[in-house]
């Protein structure tokens, strides 16, 4: 049905701006696509047009002394990626590629859309999510205006923080045109140590004594043996991995002091740099529940049969026993990242079985995000948690301080605006 | 209501919104009706008792409220706000009064509300490496309390022992250690909000990231704009096994910059980085004595924490590249107790430089840092010509420069000239890529420098975000915006000449 509707092309962020304030003038609505590798990710939206941005490209900064990059909307992240590693540095949010999940191909995602999913792998919990790297945005308006906020420097508290708040907002607030990230140095090494045969519960506890030790460790997961099996070096055992990373002499010395303080829950192997990055790639993509796996041979995205993939954040101690429960009653496959605090969530097939997931979680607060599904199944249940009295306002009026006539992604994050 | 027309630049510099005639007429009233919602112990209205309160740490402004209100209980202040909306009186929200910004300025018309009784620590979760506290806990308070499991609270500006986490929250603080550890809003967690409807919000909690918009992020830093925090969830930190820290000195501010420069492209991000220049050097260590060198232009604070062996390895890179950057003096600390004194002339520079003049004004722009050397001369320029002195001491690892200017308010003018050369200075940052306030928040004090860095479309979608969160414009208005707008004029569309814009756009 995509054919039918009108596509526009802008090549620059006048051109945004001046697409989004005909439509808004038109009483017309517009879905906002990059490389449109995520589109499969949040509910549909019924838009008149598409806005594609993917012409938007370009770095237009980079000092990797001062530890900023900006680029346009439109900008691979491959490319951002690549050209930070030439010189040592990196994304340091370690951004999930969504491709695997969404049946799409790897590494096809732009850094608009990166951005307006506000999804980070392992190293959240030590360097911090997409929006805490965000420092400045160019941004065009649901009125067709474009403005700016933040800036391109770290410390910096003059307006309202509007970068971190179009992080994860699905395009919903306005078409941010360019933005700024904060980068970071990328470490000199890395290494995991796994500790087998653990049981939920005492996994939990593992990574929390991993995690409050001074070991700074930058990676913590827990598979259960069946999906441990499809990720590499875990050997198919309920493994905790914990990850170390940075200078030689350091990761060596917090090795041997994260041993000590995982004696009293086995003893730990050591993958080394290689084994490591291939283990944390796995884990930040959640790999195991690729669409490959689950929807045939091709990896196409076909929407006919493909089991639905559920992301829930909630408090670290939680995540565990939380999975195990919703892995029983529901024959899910399950694993944590974040020291416990991201469940995965794979489902046997197309049913989301929302309730059941949102009332597991509930006692335990947090969120949960379907993140893989059925078209039906996504206009069906709601992908994003639900939002109830004066927050639900409060989200509707910012909603609408950006864009006043619902002109941008209409019913991409909840029904009807 | 209350509208103000914009500021022409002759204006005095501070005009505030117009008070409310029928606010004030009816005071007694207010006071009457607070009382009964609230008790009479949490109501303050005698002008001599409100005195404490009539400013914040930006002392050269006064303003004796309303009526002072200490709320105790989240209840209490969503029964305030409630009733202030419904009469459309004016509140301002005030932690400790520690801002440098005036963001807790009271109104002639408006509530002052404080929540100095909000003190308890709700929640210590070790396991989750969080706590839940109210926003009347002091910074250090915090970590205080999570001392005894080895954790600590990361972000620490220097007034910690009295900025309470709710001023923090509200001004997104940040503190020396900032490059490694980030700011305030990189170390909480979640929130309760009370909103000027009295409506309760709860944004975040224990989980990482949001489930829907993240209202959080705007939250924090907003200034006391948008809601009154009653609950914040911060995260812990474990403690570094070791701190080590090396003070280097070096002929001229280009040499310091650059070596700032190279330990950062060498893949050194340290726990801080600290530059002062002559005149602050000099101050500090006539000070407290520390042995800073004093024949040098500009001194680095270098500090790296994590296990011992990662700080000698990294210490050794650093020595290493300040050599090479032409370091004249070199010391690296020994012991926790020589470390400390690296840092006392530092956090004695704001003292310290109050002994040698009767009065100086601290500005707080943030930089791109390799302009540091045409920003500190273009500085010594501003200095001949303004016929004042400036000391500068800078968070050089993320570019936030406070130049403290040196005047006495006695002499006539001077602290006019300060403030004219201040402002040149944020104007100077600005031009640079920078900007106008890196961790003191714009309050008043940089209110109507604001148009420097942001054009009216900028700011008019900045407050059409407040309008979101405050309707009427009741809480803390005449702060960080320049101008007042009522929200309903905000939501008008410009049509430049009546005509729709037409794109010219490639279609398919």
């Amino acid at each position: 049905m995509d054919v039918m509707r009108e596509t526009l092309l802008p090549r620059d962020e006048q051109d945004v701006a001046e697409a989004v304030a005909t439509a808004f003038a038109r009483h017309q609505t517009l879905e906002v696509i990059g490389a449109g590798s995520k589109r499969a990710f949040g509910r549909a939206t019924a838009a008149d047009a598409v806005l594609d941005v993917s012409a938007l490209t370009g770095v237009t900064l980079y000092e990797p002394e001062e530890l900023v990059l900006s680029a346009r909307c439109g900008t691979p992240v491959r490319e951002i990626e690549d050209l930070l590693a030439a010189r040592g540095q990196m994304l340091a949010f370690e951004p999930m590629d969504l491709g695997p999940v969404l049946g799409g191909a790897p590494r096809a995602g732009t850094l608009g859309g990166l951005f307006a999913v506000n999804i980070a792998g392992p190293r959240r919990i030590s360097a911090g999510g997409v929006r805490d790297h965000a420092l400045g945005l160019r941004a065009v308006s649901g009125r067709g205006e474009l403005f700016k906020a933040g800036g391109r420097v770290v410390k910096n508290v003059t307006g309202y923080d509007l970068p971190r708040l179009f992080a994860g907002a699905f395009g919903t607030l306005g078409v941010a045109t360019e933005i700024t990230l904060k980068v970071l140095p990328r470490p000199e090494t890395e290494c995991t140590l796994l500790v087998p045969h653990l049981s939920p519960h005492r996994a939990a506890e593992a990574m929390s004594a991993a995690m409050g030790s001074p070991c700074e460790v930058s990676g913590a997961a827990f598979a259960p043996a069946g999906v441990a099996g499809r990720m590499p070096g875990l050997n198919a055992r309920d493994t905790v991995a914990l990850r170390l990373e940075g200078v030689a002499p350091s990761v060596q010395a917090r090795r041997d002091l994260l041993r000590r303080v995982l004696a009293p829950f086995g003893g730990a192997e050591i993958l080394d740099a290689d084994a490591s990055a291939a283990l944390w790639r796995s884990v930040r993509d959640a790999a195991p529940f690729a669409a490959q796996d689950t929807g045939g041979d091709t990896g196409a995205f076909t929407g006919a049969f493909i089991g639905a993939l559920w992301r829930l954040s909630t408090a670290p101690t939680a995540g565990p026993p939380l999975a195990a429960r919703l892995a029983d009653t529901l024959g899910a496959e399950t694993y944590c990242d974040w020291a416990g605090g991201l469940v995965w969530l794979a489902l046997p097939d197309a049913d989301a079985a929302a309730d059941q997931v949102r009332a597991a979680l509930a006692p335990h607060g947090g969120h949960a995000t379907l993140v893989r599904a059925t078209a039906a199944e996504r206009a069906r249940v709601a992908v994003f948690q639900p939002l109830d009295g004066a927050l639900a306002a409060l989200t509707e009026r910012v909603k609408a301080s950006f864009d006043p006539a619902g002109v941008l992604n209409p019913g991409r994050m909840h029904d009807g605006w | 209501m209350g509208a103000t027309a914009p500021v022409p630049p002759e204006a005095p510099r501070l005009a505030m919104p117009e008070p409310d005639a029928r606010v004030l007429a009816g005071r007694a009233g207010i006071v009457a009706d607070l009382r009964r919602l609230v008790g009479a112990g949490a109501v303050i209205d005698h002008p001599r008792a409100m005195r404490p309160y009539e400013s914040d740490a930006l002392t050269a402004h006064r303003q004796l409220p309303l009526v002072v209100v200490l709320p105790a209980t989240t209840a209490d202040v969503a029964a305030v706000l409630k009733y202030c909306h419904a009469r459309r009186i004016r509140v301002v929200p005030r932690g400790a009064g520690t801002s440098l910004s005036g963001g807790a300025l009271p109104l002639a018309d408006g509530v002052l509300l404080g929540l100095g009784k909000f003190t308890r620590i709700r929640e210590i979760d070790i396991a989750n490496r969080c706590a839940v506290v109210e926003p009347g806990v002091t910074n250090l308070g915090i970590t205080k309390a999570v001392e005894p499991h080895g954790f600590y609270y990361a972000p620490d500006p220097s007034s910690q022992i009295a900025c309470t986490i709710g001023g923090n929250v509200a001004e997104n603080s940040g503190g020396v250690h900032c490059l490694k550890y980030g700011l305030t809003t990189h170390n909480v967690l979640g929130a309760e909000l009370v909103l000027m409807t009295g409506e309760i919000v709860r944004l975040g909690g224990k989980h990482l990231d949001a489930g829907g918009l993240d209202l959080l992020s705007v939250v924090i830093g907003s200034e006391g704009l948008l809601g009154v925090v009653t609950e914040v969830t911060v995260r812990l930190l474990k403690k570094p096994q070791t701190a080590r820290a090396v003070l280097v000195g070096f002929p001229s501010s280009e040499s310091a910059g650059d070596c700032v420069a190279r330990i950062i492209a060498a893949g050194i991000i340290p726990a801080g980085i600290e530059m002062m220049d002559k005149d602050a050097i000099a101050a500090a260590e006539a000070f407290v004595n520390v042995g800073y060198p004093l024949d040098v232009e500009a001194l680095l604070i270098v500090e790296l924490d994590g296990p011992e062996a990662e700080c000698a390895h990294l210490l050794g890179a650093v020595e290493a590249l300040a050599r090479d950057c032409g370091a004249t003096t070199l010391r690296v600390s020994q012991n926790e107790e020589e470390r400390l004194g690296f840092w006392a002339g530092r956090k004695a520079a704001f003292p310290a430089v109050g002994r040698i003049s009767p009065d100086y004004l601290c500005m707080d722009g943030t930089i791109p840092r390799r302009q540091l050397p045409f920003v500190l001369a273009r500085m010594r320029e501003l200095s001949l010509r303004y016929g004042l002195r400036v000391a500068n001491v800078f968070h050089a690892g993320d570019g936030n420069l406070h130049p403290l200017i040196l005047y006495n308010a006695n002499a006539p003018g001077e602290l006019e000239a300060a403030e004219a050369f201040g402002a040149d200075i944020l104007r100077l940052c600005v031009a640079v890529g920078g900007v106008l306030t890196g961790e003191h928040g714009v309050g008043i004090e940089k209110r109507d420098l604001m148009p420097e860095m942001f054009n009216a479309t900028d700011l008019a979608q900045q407050q059409r975000l407040k309008c979101a969160f405050d309707g009427e414009s009741l809480l803390n208005p005449g702060k960080v915006f320049p101008t007042l707008h009522r929200c309903a004029e905000m939501g008008a569309m410009h049509v430049s000449g009546g005509a729709l814009p037409f794109p010219d756009l490639p279609r398919f």
